[in-house]
């Protein structure tokens, strides 16, 4: 029953969007300014069939109904309601169906909140966006259909794979979807906006808000994503540069490059081009990602179980998109001659851009070499985090000095300023006495300490300076000291990380350096969808003797039948302490890493602190410098 | 002769090209550096210039009955069905790590026969095989 709804309620929605660019097209011929009401009419319908749709997929795997095919593939009676829900976007078709969700939602707040004057301009939008509403559509009902069903109905499905049976890992596509996706409306602005001639600084306003939003989810998503992989892959580690984790950073590049041209944009000084050309950048990018993770090309912890026809019908879509957008620009874009001084603030957003760029080419090499490589000659390579490191971390330098130093200027025409001053001496001053506390002798790891510091004690006098002008700029401090806080206490946490491992039997004990590790017991518990083994170990700090007591675990999932490996991490305000334990082929020696993570919370909350900035530049509407 | 402002923008360009040119060649060279090359255990015996600095990475099945564990490691072999090669590793496996399954280790080789792993990878899928060991097992059988 579930499925024939579901294809009917999609099927609706479907032919809505069709009547949306019908209708659209019409409208244009009309000289009046308002909007017709039945174009928000069938916006409406869209949205509530395809939101439906979405329902009774959930509904669907809440009930486990094992009819539908998709259910049966990656459902269980006995997996917790949490994981039901979830489930029904940890695959594939389902997935596919959260985007068109956030596609069609993005289409119908733009149409229903922009307060953008010119019609045209929201029409055209609204025309692109169901173009590509329409297509993945069409990609879900005919090639990725969460709605098919199975003759007979099973008893029992086979279950959701157990790491992904997992609280961060639950929300993690959700937010990064409405990153991801939501890019697309201002691709469809943009592209609007060129073919209806809007001005520069109504074009920014209208898509400042989309870029902040969706900067925000996707910031936000990354950072679930990253404390997902630190406490369940088990490595210690958060951040990988796995290839899927970078098709999640490179449309971040660009987000965060047009986040701050859309500044220059709105005061009038140029960059429209550039700001249209990091729009299209953005959701192609997105796509693109897309592409590598569900083509299946790349080899990763994401992928889906895979099908060439997903890669082959994406990687179309692709092109056309890229295609029809290149001549959407050549055909329409406006000349522009605007110049400014050197050392202006524009000047310095638009380095920002550069750097932006430069990251971007440095991750999108790294990921896509590979598989040139592969196709090409056949050779199996992959690129470990070494190059990713070595080549952004010196330029991480010049990004914090610019960080620190550019928004201090004035738009159009600045002097330079005379950075000798107070804040740079009390940064090399408290950087000197961090230099003494950890006797790190790294050159590169100092700098990046050092101008670490200069940009965070500069933005901390910043906000104090605002707060006496009563004029507070929340958005840009709050992220550039995020970004401060976050580089200086991962190259800390670099520094200090401790890790050990050995095997151990129950019972035995190993000393570390500065610890004692006990296996004091192994106990066994069961759960509804698991059995598992916990270890407990006491670890004994020799230097302030105080005692902590770690459980890790070995789950045995019954469906489908996999071995997980649950760390156990007790952290507290400095350091995570961080224990892993496996066990092979049931020997009675259980090998042991174990870890001391410094800082992590800090991490998490800097990157907390940077999400929030693109929140709250959503509401700085009067713009204040 | 070129008037000042053709001069100018000619030079801008080049320092651009120049600037450009050394980016790209450092980004080619540290990736030329840190390519991580998949090797089977029959590659490797094959080969003379494997043994090197380098990391590598080598991909098989877990040898039945090899994997023995000591005090600080463990140590196994990974075959291809033709060639074996002995590895030691010191730290925690991954779940899907058996005997008889894929593996995909990764780190220095010794010798011919033996290598020393700094992380083993195993997928979180039992019926997941990385596609570089399907392709080398195909082409053994072969």
């Amino acid at each position: 029953m579930l499925t024939k709804f579901g294809i009917i309620s999609s099927s609706i929605a479907l032919i809505s969007s069709f009547i949306l660019i019908y209708l659209s097209f019409l409208e244009l011929k009309i000289a009046n300014n308002k909007i017709q009401n039945k174009i928000y009419n069938f916006s409406l319908i869209q949205i509530i069939f395809s939101l439906l749709s979405f329902l009774i997929l959930i509904v669907g795997y809440v009930i486990s109904d094992f009819s539908m095919i998709n259910v049966y593939e990656n459902s269980h009676t006995t997996k917790p309601i949490f994981y039901k829900v979830s489930g029904a976007w940890g695959n594939h078709e389902g997935s596919l169906l959260l985007w068109i969700n956030i596609l069609v939602i993005f289409s119908f707040l733009f149409l229903t909140l922009t307060k953008n004057k010119n019609k045209n301009f929201k029409i055209f939008t609204l025309i692109f966006q169901n173009f590509l509403i329409i297509a993945f559509f069409i990609f879900l009902l005919t090639n990725s259909n969460p709605f098919l069903s199975v003759v007979p109905t099973p008893d029992e499905g086979l279950g959701l794979n157990p790491i992904l049976q997992d609280p961060a890992l639950a929300i993690h596509p959700p937010l990064l979807y409405v990153g991801f996706v939501g890019s697309s409306i201002y691709f469809s602005s943009a592209l609007a906006a060129l073919i209806s001639k809007v001005d520069a600084k109504s074009l920014a306003k209208t898509i400042k808000i989309w870029v902040s939003v969706s900067w925000f989810f996707q910031t936000l998503g990354i950072l679930v994503g990253s404390i997902w992989a630190y406490y369940e892959l088990g490595w210690g580690g958060y951040w990988f540069w796995d290839p899927v984790e970078n098709s999640s950073l490179m449309p971040w590049f660009l987000m965060t490059a047009l986040l701050h041209s859309v500044l220059v944009l709105e005061r009038r000084i140029g960059l429209y081009s550039w700001v249209i050309i990091l729009s299209i950048l953005t959701f192609t990018m997105t796509v693109v990602g897309t592409f590598l993770v569900r083509s299946g090309i790349l080899n990763s912890v994401h992928t889906f179980a895979n099908d060439p026809s997903r890669g082959l019908f994406i990687l179309f879509f692709l092109v056309v998109m890229v295609f029809s957008s290149i001549f959407i620009f050549f055909k329409y874009a406006p000349s522009e001659k605007k110049t400014y001084g050197i050392f202006s603030k524009e000047f310095f957003i638009l380095i920002n851009n550069w750097f932006m760029i430069f990251f971007l080419a440095v991750v999108l090499i790294g990921t896509l070499y590979p598989v040139f490589l592969d196709t090409l000659t056949g050779e199996k390579i992959s690129i470990g985090p070494p190059y990713y490191n070595f080549i952004l971390a010196p330029f991480l330098i010049p990004l914090l000095f610019l960080m620190t130093s550019g928004p201090k200027h004035k738009w159009i025409i600045s002097e330079f300023k005379n950075f000798f001053n107070l804040i740079l001496f009390l940064s090399i001053f408290l950087f000197l006495i961090i230099f003494y506390l950890i006797k790190e002798n790294n050159l590169l790891i100092g700098l990046i300490l050092l101008f670490s510091i200069y940009l965070i004690v500069q933005t901390i006098f910043d906000l104090y300076e605002n707060f006496k002008n009563k004029s507070i700029n929340f958005s840009r401090i709050i992220s550039h000291l995020g970004f401060g806080l976050l580089i200086f206490f991962i190259s800390i946490n670099h520094i200090f990380s401790t890790e050990n491992n050995f095997n151990i039997r129950v019972g035995g004990e190993k000393n570390t350096k500065d610890y004692v590790v006990k296996f004091e017991k192994l106990t066994s518990e069961s759960n509804k969808n698991y059995k598992s083994v916990v270890g407990n170990f006491e670890i004994i700090n020799r230097k302030k003797l105080n005692k902590k007591i770690l459980k890790p675990e070995i789950r045995f999932y019954n469906q489908p039948k996999t071995i997980t490996y649950e760390a156990s991490i007790k952290s507290n305000f400095f350091s995570d302490t961080y224990l892993t334990m496996s066990n092979i082929s049931d020997t009675d020696v259980f090998n042991i890493k174990f870890q001391k993570k410094p800082f992590m919370t800090f991490i998490w909350f800097s990157v907390i602190l940077i999400s929030l900035g693109g929140i709250l530049n959503i509401f700085n509407r009067k713009k204040i410098i | 002769m070129l008037n000042i402002k053709t001069k100018n923008r000619l030079l801008i360009l080049a320092a651009i090209s120049i600037v450009g040119i050394a980016i790209i060649s450092f980004i080619l060279k540290t990736l030329e550096d840190n390519v991580l090359y998949f090797y089977s255990p029959s590659e490797i015996s094959k080969s003379n210039e494997i043994i090197s600095n380098n990391s590598i990475r080598i991909g098989g099945m877990v040898k039945k009955g090899s994997i023995e564990t000591k005090k600080n490691e463990i140590r196994f072999i990974i075959t291809d069905f033709k060639n074996e090669v002995i590895v030691t590793y010191k730290g925690t496996v991954p779940a899907l790590f058996s005997e008889g399954k894929g593996v995909v280790a990764e780190g220095k080789l010794q010798d011919k026969k033996f290598f020393l792993a700094k992380r083993i990878l195993a997928k979180h899928d039992e019926n997941y095989m990385p596609p570089e060991i399907k392709q080398s097992l195909k082409n053994n059988a072969n």
